[in-house]
């Protein structure tokens, strides 16, 4: 009951948040939002069925560059797009997954495996002229003034409420997702696969499936991310750095927890923007100096609150089952 | 394709492989004993490269002989960071470790941006440029002498394992965690005394390394990927397997660079890399677990 009146409120806030704030906030309120989405979207992957990608980049950047080619040459708008986004995805999760799982690789060399077809898949961009190599994907940037929902292009307030919509519909669906058959196998798998395997769980079918959901989550902020930023380039989209910054959010949240993503967006977001305000506040502006005390508030973080800071936030407020 | 020519990159893709290996050395010990992967390793060879700029600046120390007290210092690094930090890790789940290393990463990444600026430095000893010919063939002498150093530290760690009775021990917990407890093996001093030897690898590497490339903040993360690719190539945890890993990739990178466009010899690598941890995850040298 608690919980659900947080959320109203939560979610009431969050509605009226753009009619109360100047652009620059409204800008960081959409990049939170997408770090929570993006960040629900890995935690089904290994919050909930415990393989750990590193990769991750790899579907957001493929998703983007999907929708946007299309569109760029075609004119075929993203929400047909979006679909080819998904299956491309999707296709290239589950021959991910279905290589990495009938091979039997699991843990650090998993990981592993995922960075390295994330940095192929970029160097690859970086050669494909229909995509612009390295030299980038530029769509036409959209008026502002205007709604244009079928091209998907308008002012920022569009933007924010369609990713605020998706980061409540992942938090529905893995609400769900966590409470079906699959959640509870995944958890099993997650805590002791070999023990999983022995109660007759087929592990293979079910990581199986968490890699296809989590893909076709993350091909969807793919999209989001290249009508809302119109520039797409493979040194970017596709980095390793890209990667981490997808998964910072749920691991400082709490991994496996349906509210640790979204915390540790707004965390991580405020935390960042806040050292900058500081930093100029007291005239420290030397290049690097923020990115050391974002460092330094990461590693007490990771240090004392290993399970994330939703966890031990959920127990004060009694929000724990 | 003039054939002097390939023989020329050959060696000298060997050569700089060797350094390569060298650096790759010290994750794979540290992976193979303390069983955490070093996300920083790239960023830990930075550091070193700009501690054998800022010796050949101050005192006109040659990067060979600046590679002892660089080596020397990291040891002490090594060391504090594992016992300080990464010791109380080695029972978290690998998410946790890697956030640990990013963060470690990160602040080492930034401080040197901070320490140095952005700019890209380098060090021009008297005999950079200088070479033997032999025939149509020609080796760079820094080169050969970065080979020789790599060889020879790679040859004493080698040795140290084989042979101390501390490296016996380090082998001990590497083999069985428990059963090195039970004997009364002091294994977080072990670990953090591991992780020195592998920063002490780096730091050597490092100061190689500088001869051949410029060396700015951001270089890094790519040269942490390469360490990984190197390792895995070769076999993670297997020191041998580490070095020919090491030769083998920086043959192919040389080789990639001379027939194919060399922005893409690095997909080259990856791709290595993804068939490796298909077809034989332990690595060409590995043990099977």
């Amino acid at each position: 009951m608690k919980q659900k009146v947080l959320l109203l409120v939560l979610f009431a806030v969050l509605l009226i948040f753009p009619k109360v704030v100047n652009p620059y906030l409204l800008s960081v309120g959409t990049l939170i939002l997408y770090l929570a989405y993006t960040g629900q979207a890995w935690n089904v992957m290994m919050g909930f069925a415990g393989q750990l990608s590193l990769g991750h980049s790899l579907y957001v950047g493929v998703g983007a560059y999907a929708a946007a080619a299309i569109f760029v040459h075609y004119g075929i708008g993203p929400w047909a797009g979006v679909w080819l986004a998904i299956a491309v995805c999707v296709a290239i999760g589950a021959a991910i997954g279905f290589l990495a799982f009938r091979f039997g690789i699991s843990g650090v060399y998993f990981a592993l495996l995922t960075i390295a077809f994330a940095e192929f898949t970029r160097i690859g961009f970086d050669h494909l002229n229909w995509t612009g190599g390295s030299g980038g994907l530029f769509l036409k940037v959209a008026q502002r003034d205007q709604i244009d929902l079928a091209n998907f292009r308008g002012p920022p307030e569009m933007y924010y409420y369609s990713i605020l919509i998706l980061v409540f519909a992942a938090l529905v669906l893995c609400n769900y997702l966590l409470k079906s058959k699959a959640g509870y196998y995944w958890q099993a798998i997650r805590e002791n696969e070999e023990a999983a395997q022995a109660l007759g769980i087929n592990t293979f079918r079910w990581k199986m499936l968490a890699v296809v959901i989590s893909s076709a989550m993350t091909a969807v902020s793919g999209v989001f991310f290249a009508f809302y930023y119109n520039n797409l380039f493979p040194e970017q989209i596709f980095h390793i750095s890209r990667s981490i910054e997808i998964i910072l959010a749920p691991i400082i949240g709490g991994v496996g927890t349906l509210f640790g993503p979204i915390l540790g967006a707004v965390v991580l977001t405020v935390l960042s923007d806040s050292i900058t305000e500081l930093l100029a506040y007291f005239g420290w502006e030397i290049p690097g100096i923020k990115q050391v005390f974002y460092g330094i508030v990461l590693l007490l973080v990771i240090m004392f609150l290993p399970h994330g800071i939703w966890p031990p936030l959920a127990r004060k407020l009694g929000l724990a089952k | 394709m003039p054939l002097d020519l390939v023989v020329n990159v050959t060696i000298a893709g060997v050569l700089t492989g060797m350094v390569y290996g060298l650096m790759a050395l010290g994750l794979s010990v540290i992976f193979g004993v303390v069983r955490v992967v070093n996300f920083a390793h790239g960023e830990m060879m930075t550091i070193a490269m700009y501690a054998a700029v800022s010796l050949f600046a101050a005192f006109q120390l040659d990067p060979f002989l600046a590679a002892i007290p660089v080596a020397a210092g990291f040891f002490v690094l090594g060391y504090l960071l594992q016992a300080g930090l990464i010791n109380p890790f080695i029972t978290r789940p690998e998410h946790s470790q890697f956030m640990l290393m990013v963060a470690v990463a990160i602040i080492m990444v930034n401080g040197m941006l901070i320490a140095f600026g952005p700019d890209a430095r380098n060090v021009q000893i008297a005999y950079q440029l200088e070479s033997w010919e032999i025939g149509k063939i020609l080796l760079d002498k820094p080169r050969v002498y970065a080979a020789l150093m790599a060889a020879a530290t790679s040859a004493a760690l080698f040795l140290f394992f084989k042979l101390s009775l501390t490296g016996k021990a380090i082998r001990a917990c590497a083999d069985n965690h428990l059963g090195a407890l039970v004997v009364g093996l002091n294994v977080k001093h072990l670990y953090a005394l591991t992780f020195g030897l592998g920063a002490a690898c780096v730091a050597v590497a490092g100061c190689m390394m500088i001869l051949f490339l410029d060396v700015t903040p951001s270089l890094g993360p790519s040269y942490t990927l390469l360490a990984f690719i190197i390792v895995i190539v070769g076999g993670l945890g297997s020191l041998t397997g580490a070095l020919l890993g090491g030769v083998l990739i920086g043959l192919s990178e040389a080789l990639a660079g001379l027939f194919i466009q060399p922005s893409a010899k690095s997909m080259f690598c990856y791709g290595l890399l993804i068939l490796v941890l298909l077809f034989r995850p332990q690595g060409l040298l590995g043990k099977k677990s």
